[in-house]
């Protein structure tokens, strides 16, 4: 066993886990976050998609002990209280999930999308580009597209 | 996964000594915790190269540009200097995987794997570039040796890549739909030492078409090399393209590098 710390939503947590334990696993099964999923547990869906320092990663490709030390966000790390983060609030607007077995995963990629242009201006092409790593069987993806266009827009990005 | 034990040392050294003789060097992961997960390998120990500053950074010096061999896709993809540089070389990082998989994967990762459809390969060896390892210097061309196999050791680190800045080049590649891996990747580089051509994707591991390379050291245009066939003899069948389709592919890849070369 090896004990792991990890800044989680901003709070510190440790626990004891095995070295093979995903940062995924630890997330659900430890901190009982079951906000991420695990879709295809084979690091190509994107649903455990998670900000390890800022940055998009799969949770599910990704050992806990690797996050010694860093801090991760999660999809219960988005929003202010009851008050939706703009992103949450343009995928309910723009009907960007269906099911919504995905939204955790696509809402932690369009933060980072948005993040990389942020102060920029970005594109339909962009946001399909970079929702690359992200899966979801239901929607055919225009809902999902339009939510992060809008929320890049009402952060103050130019859309192109 | 089965089980392993886990350590990150601090310093090249110790990670040279804290390997077994069945253990894994861990990089950035996307390659070996997969495996893992699948039960297709099964380490001792990881021995987590993520704390050895020695391996990170970009700089350029002299006319050449290196990259740690712990510098995340992302960070290459996104770099001034390596845009400046060498932009062929941003181009195909931005093309890894996806934006979740280039914050992990590394450009020592990658090579070390030697996935004959990984994109790195194609650069290393059109860019001529030289591994630098904890115990070596290696010549980019002579590195990668078989699928999934390198000139590396056991127990050997890649610590840096350097590449001589060449005075165009330019990369492109047929990704599968899915995966995004290279079915073929072609860099073409005019370089101090003439005009060189990498391909990916197409054999066992990365190599030079040299038949391409000589048209083109006359005449550095997509015409150039219209008639240069790619033999299909020992290029790779899979479910996703026979050998045929991928000599073919390398024509048009590397046309379309050129084009971008000349762009």
């Amino acid at each position: 066993m090896a004990k792991v710390s990890i800044t989680v939503n901003g709070k510190p947590q440790s626990a004891e886990v095995e070295p093979r334990t995903l940062l995924v696993e630890f997330l659900r099964y430890k901190l009982n976050l079951t906000g991420t999923h695990v879709g295809c547990d084979t690091s190509q869906c994107g649903a455990c998609t998670v900000h390890l320092d800022g940055k998009p990663v799969k949770s599910c490709t990704m050992l806990a002990v690797q996050a010694e030390g860093r801090n991760v966000t999660t999809i219960e790390g988005v929003a202010t209280g009851d008050q939706l983060h703009p992103v949450q609030a343009a995928f309910r607007e723009c009907h960007g999930l269906q099911c919504g077995f995905c939204t955790p995963g696509m809402v932690m990629s369009a933060l980072g999308i948005i993040e990389r242009h942020k102060g920029g201006a970005i594109d339909e092409k962009t946001v399909r580009h970079e929702l690359e790593g992200n899966i979801c069987r239901c929607t055919g993806y225009q809902g999902i597209v339009n939510a992060v266009l809008l929320a890049a827009k009402n952060m103050g990005l130019k859309v192109a | 996964m089965y089980e392993f034990d886990y350590t990150r040392p601090s310093s090249v050294a110790d990670a040279a000594k804290a390997r077994g003789d069945d253990s894994s060097y861990l990089a950035g992961g996307m390659t070996l915790l997969p495996t893992l997960k699948q039960r297709l390998a099964r380490p001792d120990k990881l021995v987590d190269l993520s704390g050895l500053a020695e391996l990170k950074g970009i700089s350029v010096a002299g006319g050449t540009l290196t990259i740690g061999a712990m510098t995340c896709h992302a960070d290459v993809a996104n770099s001034a200097d390596v845009k400046k540089a060498i932009p062929a070389l941003a181009v195909l990082a931005s093309g890894i995987g996806d934006p979740q998989v280039r914050n992990r994967g590394t450009i020592g990762g990658s090579i070390a794997n030697a996935d004959p459809s990984a994109d790195y390969p194609a650069a290393v060896v059109a860019l001529n570039a030289t591994i630098h390892t904890n115990k070596r210097q290696l010549a980019g061309e002579q590195f990668f040796k078989g699928l999934f196999e390198t000139a590396l050791e056991p127990g050997e680190i890649v610590v840096k890549v350097s590449f001589p800045i060449p005075k165009r080049a330019g990369y492109c590649k047929f990704p599968n739909p899915a995966s995004r891996y290279a079915v073929v990747g072609v860099m073409v580089a005019d370089t101090a030492s003439g005009v060189r051509v990498g391909v990916t994707g197409a054999g066992p591991c990365a190599f030079r078409a040299k038949d391409m390379e000589a048209a083109l050291a006359k005449n550095f245009s997509a015409d150039a090399i219209a008639n240069v066939a790619m033999p299909a003899k020992g290029l790779n069948t899979d479910l996703h393209a026979t050998a045929e389709y991928r000599a073919h592919l390398v024509g048009v890849m590397a046309k379309r590098a050129i084009a971008a070369a000349l762009g």
